[in-house]
């Protein structure tokens, strides 16, 4: 059987359950619904669960643990030839077994038959029906193969049967608990709970699996090459790796791509946080309703906008735009009409990342400025400041605080923007100062080292994991300190 | 006290003199220059959205076009099936010399000798050489056609497109332009016939990944995103409200709860890369799910976009009055009813306002998906969600690393779908809250 199948035959036996445990309870209750304790759908519910959780939980467990009870005792099944060979040889064997193993289930009874008796060439057999072996394979491998059908089998056999019956099982429980005075409400309700509960773990978990996952991919690199080279190395030049060879020349140092990414973000916010700020205090101080009804949302769309849109943006208008200028400019200073400004640059990303940035900044600082009491604007224009004064002098310093935090918001996100840099910036990893020449970030080499056919073991792919929480721990910090001084702030003006 | 009598008469003693100039004209410069520096924020700001879209569209607009050469086609038994072997081996039309029949029909429209090659080669490259799956599909789908001849409308090859749709500097010298001047001539000849024409083009919708750009459409891109939009609404919605119900209503006010809301706000801010990094690490490398698959991509949005969802019910819960929550309560109704059949409901607007904008984020993403493997080459349909598939704003990426005029109008044409695509949805998400929002 296979698992939606007994997954559906689970829900089914649940439903089932749900109608029986509320026929119960309405027996129960011998005609007058108010003497139960809770209302005949909870009792139903109440036998439903006891008829679904065990069992899916069951069902979960035995998928997760069978295969490797499987593997074992086929393992151990194998010769002693291949075990004294080594552990990673006993696995090559093992998972050419079950190649073999999938193989067999395609063949039919005669040339099985021919196929175990040796008489026919098991590596023939298998590719005429399309499954291709390394090795011509040997006679133990067939033995090996069907053991592990057979186990697979029946452990799928004994799987289904134990589900089954721990559904039903479950369900008999349930009913039989049934009374009118039993308070299947709070039972149901406390399962409910616990779903929330679970629920709400999930983003825990998501940061427990960032952090994991990634550390634990970080250290297998860290193994290869040293945290120090990594981290306070000034070269960048990974050599993608020949399979298999393990090559470690490469070099892998941080520092160029963390220039990089900081000088873009730098001119990004050169750019966003002016315009961004002033549109904000226009809008929040200055604006007329219908213009700031109309204002708001258009620059709101430019947030809108997924970050591919603006890549494609800086490199068929920006870039070219600011290539053919900077050639233009020279031209007419010195007569050469060379361009100093390259296509791909730092001002071409950072710029565009800027336009991107605009809205951040505006409608974050926006909310802060408009928090700031009317009292504090009242009593500075009432001692005769004007407008543009009690903003400066009274309004941006009580703000300061949440616009500083809105500020580190929207640094974190210019530090991870991918995909704007991907296509902008370049891939060039030098460390200089120049903003018209290419640089590249931590965003754009994750994306280099991680497309493309990856073999998961060389230092050259699981830098990028180490990129990655480097890039991870960076913005954690700015976003966390963000909340942190964002929330103080509310709490100062509540 | 004295003081300030005697500072008030000394300035009362000298009427005649002129009002002491406090600056007032120079204040009032400083706020009138204040005030346009913030308009002019706003239409800066204004200005790159303009450019922004007007790039894209002036790009694009042409890509819903595409020519076509239709052309009196020969199904000739002769190049077909020169040894009428089809009734024994129907596999002898799958591999049949289709380009021959365009060559043929070519030939005889544009009136070119047969014997001159490079001319031939001239006239037979400006049709696609998707012309031969074309045929092939005709014939297979209906033997009968062979023998017979029919006028069949073509693509035109890409560049040819370009040309006809008046893209192709003709002020270049001949040799290093990609359209001859002797192509040109024909197009002109074929477009006064009437064989040459442009037609709206279809094949942008419904076509998948190619290397030549008339062949090239967003149709499976599409189809990927579309299963990757349904795993995040499955699965993010009702996580992210069960979430939100249990933080909001019932968590107890501690460090725990507190960590947990830190955490949820810093997900929401966590570059969008790390988490397809989570994806490669956890779902590919540990869970073993095949790379390229919609499955894993629709897992990794899902991820990215609960925080969002949580924060939106969070609020729309908040918003609720505790009125409600009383008289529910104080009805007799368990918490739980309390809840879900009062508060949930009519926080439900917002609720789905909040989804509708986390989804259209989620459709808009590119950078986990590049790597989890969905920069695929992906030709055919993917049938379910564990097949390979690539999404649409990754086709786009795709399509913005190839050099080709046509591509860069297709990937235009591309972004101008996504993002009508967000745009109805946006505009779902405001109607909704327009049309339901209740304010207590």
């Amino acid at each position: 059987m296979s698992t939606s199948l007994i997954l559906l035959i689970i829900l089914i036996v649940g439903l089932a359950a749900y109608f029986a445990g509320r026929a119960r309870a309405m027996a129960s209750s011998k005609g007058k619904l108010s003497v139960l304790h809770s209302l005949p759908g909870y009792h139903g519910v109440y036998v439903a669960i006891w008829a679904v959780l065990p069992a899916a939980f069951v069902l979960a467990i035995w998928l997760l643990a069978s295969p490797f009870f499987v593997e074992n005792s086929v393992r151990s099944a194998l010769p002693e030839s291949v075990h004294s060979q080594g552990s990673a040889t006993t696995e090559l064997m093992l998972g050419q077994v079950m190649q073999v193993a999938n193989g067999l289930k395609l063949l039919n009874t005669e040339e099985l038959a021919a196929v175990t008796s040796g008489s026919s060439n098991l590596r023939d057999a298998l590719a005429a029906k399309g499954v291709p072996m390394a090795n011509a394979g040997e006679t133990y491998m067939v033995e090996a193969a069907q053991k592990y059908n057979s186990l697979k089998d029946s452990s799928r056999w004994v799987m289904s049967a134990v589900v089954l019956i721990i559904a039903i099982a479950g369900a008999v429980f349930a009913i039989r608990g049934i009374s009118a005075p039993f308070r299947a409400r709070n039972r149901v309700e406390r399962v409910m709970l616990g779903a929330l509960l679970l629920a709400s773990s999930i983003a825990i978990l998501t940061t427990v699996g960032i952090v994991g996952s990634m550390l634990s991919e970080a250290i297998r690199f860290f193994q290869s090459v040293s945290p120090s080279a990594f981290f306070f190395g000034t070269v960048w030049d990974p050599r993608f790796s020949a399979a298999g060879s393990g090559g470690t020349e490469g070099q892998f140092g941080l520092l160029p791509l963390l220039a990089g990414t900081l000088y873009i973000a730098f001119v990004a916010m050169l750019f966003a946080v002016p315009v961004g700020l002033f549109a904000a205090i226009y809008m929040a101080e200055y604006a007329r309703p219908v213009v700031r009804g109309i204002a708001k949302p258009l620059l709101e769309i430019l947030a809108g906008i997924p970050t591919i849109v603006y890549g494609f943006f800086a490199l068929v208008t920006v870039g070219p735009f600011l290539r053919d200028i900077s050639a233009q400019l020279n031209g007419l200073v010195t007569g050469n009409y060379v361009n100093f400004i390259q296509a791909q640059s730092v001002l071409t990303a950072g710029l565009v990342m800027g336009i991107m940035l605009i809205p951040f900044v505006s409608s974050l600082s926006d909310d802060i400025i408009t928090q700031v009491p009317r009292s504090l604007r009242d009593g500075s224009l009432g001692l005769g400041a004007t407008r543009s004064e009690t903003i400066k002098r009274v309004i941006l310093p009580a703000a300061l605080p949440g616009i500083v935090g809105a500020l580190l918001l929207t640094a974190s996100r210019a530090v991870g923007e991918t995909m704007i840099v991907v296509l902008a910036a370049g891939v060039a990893a030098r460390m200089q100062l120049n903003p018209f020449e290419a640089m590249t970030t931590v965003t754009v080499k994750i994306v280099n080292q991680l497309t493309g056919d990856l073999e998961f073991n060389s230092p050259q792919t699981l830098v990028a994991f180490a990129l990655g929480i480097t890039l991870f721990a960076i913005t954690l910090c700015l976003n966390i300190y963000a909340l942190y001084i964002v929330r103080k702030y509310r709490e100062q003006y509540e | 006290m004295t003081d300030m009598t005697s500072s008030v008469q000394s300035t009362f003693v000298r009427p005649a003199q002129a009002r002491r100039d406090i600056g007032i004209k120079k204040r009032y410069a400083a706020e009138r220059r204040f005030k346009a520096y913030g308009l002019a924020a706003i239409l800066i700001g204004l200005f790159f959205l303009f450019v922004l879209l007007w790039t894209v569209v002036s790009k694009g607009y042409t890509a819903f076009q595409q020519t076509a050469i239709t052309l009196p086609i020969e199904f000739s038994e002769q190049i077909i099936d020169p040894k009428n072997e089809r009734g024994a081996n129907p596999a002898k039309l799958m591999t049949a010399n289709y380009p021959f029949l365009v060559r043929d029909a070519l030939i005889k429209a544009l009136g070119i000798d047969p014997a001159n090659k490079p001319l031939v080669k001239q006239a037979t490259d400006m049709v696609s050489a998707s012309a031969r799956t074309q045929l092939r599909d005709l014939v297979v789908a209906n033997p009968a056609i062979i023998g017979t001849t029919a006028n069949v409308s073509l693509l035109a090859e890409g560049n040819i497109d370009s040309a006809n749709k008046g893209q192709i500097d003709l002020t270049v010298a001949e040799a290093s332009r990609k359209v001859k001047d002797q192509q040109l001539e024909w197009m002109k000849k074929l477009t006064e016939t009437g064989a040459m024409a442009k037609q709206f083009n279809t094949g942008l919708f419904t076509y998948g990944a190619s290397s030549r750009p008339e062949a090239a459409g967003i149709g499976v891109a599409a189809l990927g995103s579309l299963y990757m939009m349904l795993i995040v609404l499955v699965l993010a919605l009702p996580i992210g409200v069960a979430a939100s119900i249990y933080l909001e209503e019932f968590a107890p006010k501690n460090r725990l709860t507190d960590l947990i809301e830190v955490n949820i706000n810093n997900l929401a801010a966590v570059p969008s890369i790390v988490y397809g990094l989570l994806g490669l690490s956890i779902f590919i490398n540990f869970a073993g799910m095949p790379r390229s698959a919609a499955l894993v991509g629709g897992l990794v949005l899902t991820l990215m976009t609960l925080p969002t969802i949580i924060i939106a019910t969070r609020a729309a819960l908040k918003a609720v009055p505790p009125s409600i929550r009383s008289a529910a309560l104080g009805l007799g109704a368990s918490k739980m009813q309390t809840i879900f059949h009062h508060v949930l409901p009519l926080a439900m607007p917002g609720v789905l306002t909040g989804t509708i904008i986390g989804l259209a984020h989620a459709l808009g993403e590119t950078a986990p998906l590049l790597l989890i493997g969905m920069v695929a080459f992906v030709v055919d349909y993917p049938g379910s969600p564990m097949d390979p598939s690539t999404a649409l704003p990754v086709q786009i990426y795709m399509w913005a690393n190839e050099a080709e005029r046509a591509f860069v109008e297709r990937t235009s044409g591309a972004i101008m779908i996504l993002l009508i695509f967000l745009v109805v949805m946006n505009l779902g998400a405001i109607l909704l809250r327009r049309r339901f929002e209740r304010r207590w």
